[in-house]
C-alpha cells in the first residue's frame, strides 16, 4: 500500500514540508489541507508591501497550482481538519471527508489574540493574519481617517507606516511602558518610536484601553479615561498557537505544541513545524514558541525529513526582518536574557547594529539598514562565539575578524 | 515577456518564460527551480536567492545597489558574476538571460 503523509495547514510551513518531501524523493501520497480559501502565500508582506496595494494577490502565493500539480501534492483548499482520531490514524475535516494517514505534520500556525474589552466587535475592528484580512483593512483605508492601532508590536507599527502611506491619521497604543517590548531592548525601541513620531504618528504607551465606543461601527476609542476619534482599529496584540486539534486529541501542548528537536510530537505518527510548536531552543536554552518564516520553513525541512525515517535536528539562531518606511530592521537570535549591549555604527546616521552580548557571548543582534551586519551575524551567532565589546563597536574592524 | 534560461545546480538546464514585472527569484520559485530559495521572500533580506548570471549579460542588467553588495558577500562564493535574483526585474530586454544556480545558498 501506498505510504500516505498528510499535512494539516496551507502557511508557510505546510508548504515548504510539502516541496521538502518531494525534493527528498518520498514517491508516497501527499496531501495539504488549507483552511483558508486560497494555496499557501507570503504573511509578511500582508502588513507591509500588500497593505499598500504595491503587489498583488498573484505574487504573494508561495506557488502556483501547477506548482503541487507538477510534484503530485493534493492540495484541499477550504476546509480546516477538525479532530485527530490516533488510534485508526485518521483525520477528519470540517467538511464532513476523513481520509487516513501514515504520517501526520501539524503546521496549523497561530491566531491573533482577540481584543477582550467592551465593543470589540463591532464593525471597523480588525485582525491582520489572513489574506483576507488584509485586502478587508485595506479596503477601510481611506486617506484622511482616523486608524488607532492597538498594539506596538511588529504588526501594529507596520500596519502604522502603511496607515501614514496611504495618508491616513494614525495612532498607536501600547500598554507597556514601550514599543517592541516583546522582542527588542530599549534603544531600538526609542529608535523605532522616533521614526514613527517623525513620520506622523502618534504613539502612546502604558496606554489603558477601556472599551471602544459606536453605534453598530466603531467611532470611538475610550483610552485613561479619554475619547480617542476612531473610524478604524486593528489590534495587533500577539498571536496564540492554534493548537486546539492536537490538544483535543490528546497531545501535549504548552503554548504550542510540544515537540523534540526532531519535530516528533508525543506520538511517534505525528509531527508538528512553525509558528505551533513548543520546541528547544539552545540558544534560548529553554523550550519556546517562534513566530517567524525561519522557524517554519526550517522546522517544515526538519519534520519533512524525519517524516521519511531521517534523523534531523532543529535548533536555530532565527531571523527576523520587519520593513518600516524606508527603515529595514533586520534582526538574529534571541536577545532575552542579555547582560550587555554593544553599538555599531551610530543611530543618527540610520545605519547601525545593536549587539546583545551573555557573558560575553554574541547572542543576538538588531541592524537597522545595516544588512552587512545581519548576514555577518546570521553566520556568527549559531556558532555562539565570545566578543570583545570594544572590538565589537569598532567600525574598523571587520565584524567576522572581531572574535 | 522574456525567456530566462535556469541551469540547476546538477547542471539540467531549464527556459522558463517570464512575466514582466516579477522578479527573477519568483519566476524560479513559482516554477520549481532547484537551488534558489528566496526564504524573505524578495526584500533582499537574506541572500537565499544568489546567482550567477552569464558573463555576456552582467554589464546589461540594471548595476546592484549597496545592499545587495553586501549581501552578496555573504552568499556562497559569490563571483563578479553573482546577483541576487530579487533584485532582478524581469522585461522584454532581458529575453535569454541566462542564470547558473550554485550549489548550495548560504555557507
Amino acid at each position: 500500500m501506498t505510504e500516505r503523509f498528510v499535512i494539516v495547514g496551507g502557511g508557510q510551513s505546510g508548504a515548504q514540508a510539502a516541496a521538502s518531501l518531494r525534493e527528498s524523493g518520498f514517491a508516497g501520497a501527499v496531501t495539504m489541507i488549507c483552511a483558508e480559501p486560497e494555496l499557501p502565500y507570503q504573511r509578511p508582506p500582508l502588513s507591509k508591501k500588500f497593505l499598500l496595494g504595491e503587489i498583488s494577490a498573484e505574487r504573494i502565493e508561495l506557488r502556483p497550482a501547477s506548482y503541487y500539480r507538477n510534484l503530485d501534492v493534493e492540495v484541499r483548499t477550504g476546509t480546516g481538519a477538525r479532530r485527530i482520531e490516533r488510534e485508526t490514524k485518521r483525520l477528519h475535516l470540517t467538511n464532513g471527508d476523513s481520509l487516513p494517514y501514515d504520517k501526520l505534520l501539524l503546521a496549523t500556525g497561530s491566531r491573533p489574540r482577540v481584543l477582550s474589552v467592551p465593543g470589540a466587535d463591532l464593525a471597523g475592528v480588525h485582525y491582520l493574519r489572513t489574506k483576507a484580512d488584509a485586502e478587508r483593512l485595506r479596503a477601510g483605508m481611506t486617506t484622511g481617517q482616523h486608524l488607532v492601532v492597538l498594539g506596538g508590536g511588529y504588526i501594529g507599527l507596520e500596519i502604522a507606516a502603511a496607515g501614514i502611506a496611504l495618508g491616513l491619521r494614525v495612532m498607536v497604543l501600547e500598554a507597556a511602558p514601550r514599543v517592541l517590548g516583546r522582542v527588542t531592548g530599549t534603544l531600538i525601541a526609542e529608535h523605532f518610536t522616533a521614526l514613527h513620531r517623525r513620520r506622523g504618528v502618534e504613539i502612546r504607551c502604558c496606554a489603558t484601553v477601556e472599551g471602544l465606543e459606536g453605534t453598530r461601527r466603531v467611532s470611538t476609542v475610550r483610552c485613561d479615561g479619554e475619547a480617542l476619534p476612531a473610524d478604524l482599529v486593528v489590534a495587533g496584540i500577539g498571536v496564540a498557537a492554534c493548537d486546539t486539534l492536537a490538544r483535543e486529541a490528546g497531545l501535549p501542548c504548552d503554548d504550542g505544541i510540544i515537540v523534540d528537536s526532531k519535530c516528533r510530537t508525543a506520538d511517534p505518527a505525528i509531527f508538528a513545524a512553525g509558528d505551533c510548536t513548543s520546541h528547544p531552543n539552545s540558544l534560548a536554552g529553554r523550550r519556546l514558541r517562534l513566530e517567524c518564516v525561519h522557524n517554519a520553513v526550517e522546522q517544515a525541512k526538519c519534520a519533512a525529513a524525519n517524516m521519511m525515517g531521517g534523523h534531523s535536528d532543529h535548533d536555530i539562531a532565527p531571523w527576523f526582518w520587519s520593513d518600516q518606511y524606508e527603515t529595514k530592521w533586520q534582526s538574529v537570535g534571541l536577545s532575552a536574557g542579555h547582560d550587555a549591549t554593544v553599538l555599531r555604527g551610530n543611530p543618527v546616521d540610520e545605519r547601525f547594529a545593536l549587539f546583545y552580548l551573555t557573558k560575553g557571548v554574541l547572542t543576538a543582534v538588531d541592524a537597522v539598514n545595516s544588512p552587512r551586519d545581519f548576514m555577518a551575524c546570521r553566520r556568527l551567532i549559531p556558532q555562539r562565539p565570545a566578543m570583545n565589546a570594544q572590538r565589537l563597536g569598532d567600525t574598523s574592524i571587520p565584524l567576522l575578524e572581531v572574535a | 515577456m522574456a525567456r530566462l534560461i535556469f541551469i540547476e545546480p546538477d547542471g539540467t538546464q531549464r527556459s522558463i518564460e517570464a512575466v514582466n514585472g516579477h522578479t527573477v527569484m519568483e519566476t524560479a520559485v513559482k516554477n520549481g527551480i532547484k537551488g534558489i530559495l528566496g526564504d524573505c521572500g524578495g526584500t533582499c533580506s537574506c541572500s537565499t536567492c544568489h546567482c550567477y548570471v552569464a558573463a555576456e549579460w552582467i554589464d546589461r542588467l540594471p548595476a546592484k545597489d549597496d545592499d545587495e553588495a553586501d549581501l552578496l558577500e555573504f552568499a556562497w562564493e559569490p563571483r563578479e558574476t553573482s546577483r541576487l535574483a530579487c533584485q532582478i526585474t524581469v522585461a522584454d530586454e532581458l529575453d535569454g538571460l541566462v542564470l547558473r544556480i550554485p550549489e548550495q545558498q548560504l555557507p
